[in-house]
């Protein structure tokens, strides 16, 4: 449904999207992983037609983002990451005002506007001037007027920033809610938020692709490998070579004390390397087994290391 | 044709729901109204004093002597007003983010401008439109010229909508508006006394500063005098602001 191509976008010397591709399939929810910064909102924005990108190809529904901008415009609902919202006006004349900038015929709009209140459950504060509504109910009315004119494609820019924890959860209910009618992109730093939202996710750092791919999918990839950290009173200068002598280990790395041992899915080599800390006398103070999937990638991205 | 109206009728809705209309329109009144009352007092007094003598009397003109005088002290209170009005068209919506929710809808950049000039336009009509009042008592009492009052008006209304262009461009640069409102007001104040310039200009430079200047344009208007030079000046004048503001939008999306 959402197709990018090697999308590269520059301001001046700055890149804050680089040779981007992804996929979103039809009637799903895809999340869009990275620290802040990582060129999200530009992302984003350049899907919307709201930015041009420098370089690359993106197409919405098989309409090309950058010469079919229009036909892209009509189809997709956007919720920016700050919310648009004209303060002076009650939330029903907002939400007929988008309706009708989106192009909603004049006889649909009551209808329309009646089903994204419904949706999104504004009948309290339809008629209050968004001025004087909560923070929550705001969020809630964005959403609202991205999928006022019922677009195929919504694009939510950190739909959950600064909610409150229930808030969120509604949020986030709301947005499943939305699943299969419409295909869902939405951003965020949170990784939770993509495990118990999206049903897959494009990971991104400093504007380069890290991972993307259903959630399935990352997970099985990443469970390829397995393995534990040791933390070790003495015998730190020795350690490593001696682990990297056990059959089957691929990979050691020393942080401190602290020594990383991975080894393929296949094979449990946890005793081997207890047993050999306690011949050698090491002093095992610690032991645990490294959490070899998305959210240590995640992790090792946000701590600022390159993800490999 | 419609998405022009949809902009133009929620801006006009913003100007009317916030207090911004209603202290342009009543300030711009009083002042008005103030001018009138003082042209009128003054024009008792001369016709007075001329009914003295036969000449005299035959060179009273209401037209000149009090709507002439009126019209150029209203056109220095829009210069002063106008800039307030439009400071906020372009530059609230990137300052709140709402462009974004523009720029991604199915509307052209030119709609979106034109929404936002016919707006003020709106106003501008209603301020201009209202004083129209005052012209009731000059009727009752005496026998002004309705063309020439017309034309003034004209007049008053193709400045004010070149303003206005002004205000819109200098809007869409700049996310503060006290900055639009200033570079409005620099802009129109140097456009207006221009032709001050052309006293010691030289050769073509001397008609180009003059036909530049605003204020050249507007004397023959408050005389009654329609001529085409001045509409196609006012109007250019108008379509070059919202040129400029359509390249400014186009070229910020661009960078």
């Amino acid at each position: 449904m959402i197709d990018v191509e090697h999308m590269t976008k520059k301001y001046g010397d700055l890149v804050a999207v680089d040779d981007l591709s992804f996929k979103v399939e039809k009637g799903k929810i895809w999340g869009l992983l990275g620290p802040n910064a990582a060129g999200k909102t530009t992302t984003m924005r350049i899907l919307t037609g709201y930015l041009p990108a420098t370089d690359g190809k993106a197409t919405v529904a098989g309409f090309d983002v950058f010469h079919e901008t229009n036909e892209v415009k009509k189809i997709i609902g956007y919720l920016p990451e700050v919310v648009p919202l004209y303060p002076e006006m009650t939330v029903a004349e907002f939400l007929n005002f988008v309706a009708a900038i989106k192009q909603v015929p004049a006889s649909k709009r009551k209808q329309a506007l009646d089903r994204a209140v419904e949706v999104s459950r504004l009948e309290n504060v339809k008629n209050r001037l968004i001025r004087n509504i909560s923070r929550g109910y705001k969020q809630r009315v964005g959403i609202a007027q991205a999928l006022i004119h019922d677009p195929e494609v919504l694009i939510l820019d950190e739909p959950t920033i600064g909610l409150d924890p229930a808030q969120i959860i509604e949020i986030r209910q709301l947005i499943k809610s939305l699943k299969g009618e419409h295909t869902i992109m939405l951003s965020t730093h949170i990784l939770a938020e993509v495990t118990q939202t999206c049903d897959g996710v494009v990971i991104i750092n400093e504007g380069r692709l890290m991972a993307s791919g259903s959630l399935e999918e990352l997970t099985s990839s990443f469970r390829k490998k397995e393995g534990v950290i040791l933390k070790l009173k003495q015998g730190h200068e020795e350690a490593g070579s001696w682990l990297e002598e056990i059959s089957g280990v691929e990979k050691v790395s020393r942080q401190d004390s602290e020594f990383t041992i991975e080894w393929s899915r296949d094979k449990d080599l946890r005793e081997a390397v207890s047993r050999l800390a306690v011949e050698k006398g090491w002093g095992l103070l610690e032991m645990r087994p490294v959490a070899m999937n998305i959210e240590d990638l995640y992790l090792r991205i946000v701590t600022g290391g390159t993800g490999q | 044709m419609r998405n022009i109206g949809i902009i133009a009728l929620r801006e006009i809705k913003t100007y009317f729901t916030s207090p911004i209309a209603y202290v342009v329109i009543f300030v711009f009144l009083l002042l008005v109204g103030f001018f009138f009352y003082s042209s009128i007092w003054w024009f008792n007094s001369q016709s007075i004093q001329m009914a003295q003598n036969p000449y005299y009397y035959q060179q009273i003109n209401i037209n000149q002597m009090v709507y002439s005088p009126l019209f150029h002290n209203m056109s220095i209170i829009l210069l002063l007003m106008l800039p307030l009005l439009t400071m906020r068209l372009f530059s609230e919506e990137k300052k709140t983010g709402t462009d974004e929710l523009l720029f991604t809808s199915p509307v052209q950049i030119g709609q979106i401008i034109l929404g936002k000039y016919s707006a003020a336009l709106v106003v501008l009509a209603a301020m201009l439109g209202l004083t129209g009042l005052l012209s009731v008592f000059t009727f009752a009492f005496g026998n002004p010229e309705l063309a020439q009052i017309l034309n003034g008006y004209l007049g008053l209304f193709l400045m004010g909508a070149a303003f206005i262009a002004v205000g819109v461009f200098f809007s869409s640069l700049t996310e503060n508006q006290i900055v639009a409102a200033i570079l409005t007001f620099g802009a129109l104040l140097l456009f207006w006394i221009l032709n001050w310039a052309s006293y010691s200009a030289t050769g073509i430079w001397q008609g180009v500063l003059n036909y530049l200047s605003i204020f050249q344009h507007f004397d023959d208007m408050t005389r009654g005098i329609l001529d085409t030079t001045d509409v196609v000046y006012y109007i250019s004048y108008a379509f070059f602001g919202l040129f400029l503001t359509y390249s400014v939008i186009q070229s910020r999306r661009w960078r």
